[in-house]
């Protein structure tokens, strides 16, 4: 008897659960913003493979962080959570932290990677500052500015979602056009300048196009974590092929897998912020990637030593014979 | 032989920091022969070759390229018909590329902007590979490539590029014997199309055999001429045995 009534319970959950994605899959508002961080992993799957391949992700990382501050700023200057002036501060002050971190590893004795953590936990600190402060002054429209930190999906607006889509696909086909000067600068850019194509325009391109991408996730995915999004897709996709263009097709996958089934899990439960469900998805297809993929995944490596173990030390004991 | 110069240089001087690298160097290098130049480690080579190609901006002094129909023109106005293969090359070896990608690399400048490479371009370049040696690399990874095959797709990238100028910096660092003749005979097939081959070279035994000019450096230009007459052993002495570069410059 209890038995049964146990069963029913687990039946009621189950089918509550199943109601509940059934309603949220109809959901039109899920579907925007499902589409909208769908389309940001796509976008960075493509151009993050450009920045894990030129050893850029580690600058994405303190660009994002630095954007912070300028997010912060950008709402005590007009007192409004107008999207178009907040990126805009992103810019200015991720753009700031470029300029620093370029003249303290030129200049100075400081190392690349030192002015990296540097400039990325101060004007992270700086940004928390600044939002704290706001946060004490009762403002009504401060609301959902934290959001810039982990990232909510569910607070992108339709005109966002348009935004990131509108954006992306300029950024496409930039790829596509520029498809060869971007492989020889990100493979050999010393080479690619005895070839007479201007290593500024090729270059500026290539990092603009990094920022924008970043830029356009900071609502969404949140400054901490954007940069994994930037580049987990890549790296996973990496694993599975040695084509240019297939890595980038599968890294475009993955990000839109990443995006879609990030916001899903946290619109599944109350308050998860996007940015780390999003993240937790991507870390699951670079681990299985990193193990399984064929040829470069870790244990098809493994078995390949085996089996090469065994039919060496048969030919060598033959010949001993 | 005619004795029209591909790359003059007047009076260049060179410095990374307060002691110049390369002292006030007049030195030109001749159409359709193969030079070697010829110094020390550290004598600024690598360094002159450099700034000939723009990746270093020298203090003072001037470079003057010619080619067919151009005549005493920068190097950015003629980028395309010069190919460079640098000493050592720190590219990221595990780039998702083919041994034939990087080789039609070698065809971009031809294309010029936004154009992609063709049958035509993708024939050539595995021609390339045929005459270094690597007819059956075309499919390989890079990342599995041994240092001396690495140099001979870098190599086969520069032909390539059909230019009308090849510089090259120690192509010969590492191969084996083989491929040292394999590579000098492709070098001189070009001379013999009346291309212009510079190559920094550092094994004085094969100098006589390899080369139609020799350019001795260190700090400055200590000799240079055609191998029978420059190439003696007291152009070697003075040149080999004043290592400016340890002491402190004199001036
Ligand atoms: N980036 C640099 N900054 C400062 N000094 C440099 C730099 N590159 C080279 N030098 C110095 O300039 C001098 C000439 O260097 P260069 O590389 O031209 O020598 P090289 O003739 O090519 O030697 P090698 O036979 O070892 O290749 C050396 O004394 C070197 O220490
Ligand atoms: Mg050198």
């Amino acid at each position: 008897m209890k038995l049964i009534i146990r069963i029913e319970t687990w039946e009621k959950v189950k089918a509550d659960m199943l109601e509940q994605i059934r309603l949220l899959l109809n959901d039109y508002t899920f579907q925007v913003v499902a589409l909208g961080t769908g389309f940001l992993g796509l976008l960075s799957g493509v151009i993050g493979t450009y920045a894990t391949l030129r050893k850029e992700s580690l600058l994405g990382d303190a660009l994002s962080h630095a954007a912070l501050p300028g997010i912060g700023i950008g709402f005590i200057l007009i007192q409004r959570k107008e999207l178009s002036v907040l990126m805009l501060g992103a810019i200015i002050s991720g753009l700031i932290a470029t300029v620093i971190i370029q003249t303290m590893s030129r200049k100075t004795v400081v190392k690349l990677d030192s002015a990296l953590s540097l400039i990325l936990s101060s004007f992270f600190g700086l940004g928390l500052v600044i939002l704290t402060s706001i946060q004490n002054n009762p403002n009504a429209q401060q609301a959902g500015l934290s959001n810039f930190i982990f990232g909510q999906a569910s607070a992108m607006l339709r005109s966002n979602v348009q935004l990131i889509g509108l954006t992306g696909l300029v950024l496409l086909v930039l790829v596509a056009l520029f498809w060869k000067e971007f492989k020889v600068f990100t493979f050999d850019p010393m080479f690619g300048r005895t070839l007479g194509f201007s290593s500024k325009i090729v270059e500026s391109l290539l990092s603009t196009m990094i920022v924008v991408t970043i830029i356009l996730g900071l609502e969404s995915v949140g400054v901490i974590l954007i940069s994994a999004l930037l580049t987990g897709p890549s790296v996973a996709a990496r694993q599975w092929t040695n084509r240019l263009s297939l890595v980038m097709l599968l890294a475009a996958g993955i990000g839109f897998v990443s995006g879609v089934t990030g916001t899903f899990i946290s619109s599944m439960g109350a308050r998860i912020p996007t940015g780390p469900s999003i993240v937790v998805v991507v870390s699951m297809f670079v681990f299985l990637s990193l193990f399984i993929s064929p040829g470069r995944g870790i244990l098809a490596r493994h078995m390949a030593y085996r089996k090469r173990q065994k039919v060496f030390m048969k030919q060598i004991r033959s010949l001993e014979e | 032989m005619d004795d029209k110069q591909a790359i003059s240089i007047e009076h260049l001087t060179v410095a990374y920091d307060a002691r110049p690298v390369l002292w006030n160097i007049t030195t030109g290098f001749k159409e359709g022969r193969l030079t070697a130049i010829i110094g020390p480690n550290g004598a600024g080579k690598s360094t002159l070759i450099k700034s000939v190609l723009n990746f270093l901006q020298p203090i003072t002094g001037t470079v003057a390229f010619s080619i067919q129909n151009e005549q005493n023109v920068p190097y950015k106005k003629i980028k395309n018909k010069v190919a460079y293969v640098p000493q050592n090359t720190s590219v990221d070896w595990d780039f998702p590329a083919t041994v034939l990608d990087v080789v039609l690399m070698g065809r971009y400048g031809h294309l010029g902007w936004l154009k992609r490479p063709g049958k035509r371009d993708k024939d050539l370049s595995k021609q390339m590979l045929l005459k270094v040696g690597l007819p059956t690399f075309a499919s390989r990874q890079i990342s599995q490539l041994s240092g001396g095959q690495r140099q001979r797709v870098f190599l086969a990238r520069a032909l390539a590029q059909e230019a009308d100028i090849y510089i090259m910096d120690e192509p010969l660092s590492g191969v084996d014997m083989k491929t040292e003749r394999i590579i000098m005979k492709l070098l001189k097939k070009l001379v013999e199309q009346g291309k212009t081959v510079i190559v920094v070279h550092h094994d004085l035994q094969t100098v006589e055999d390899y080369f139609d000019d020799v350019v001795f450096i260190n700090r400055e230009v200590i000799a240079q001429g055609p191998v029978q007459e420059a190439f003696t052993q007291g152009n070697i002495d003075e040149t080999y045995h004043q290592d400016r570069n340890l002491g402190e410059g004199e001036g």
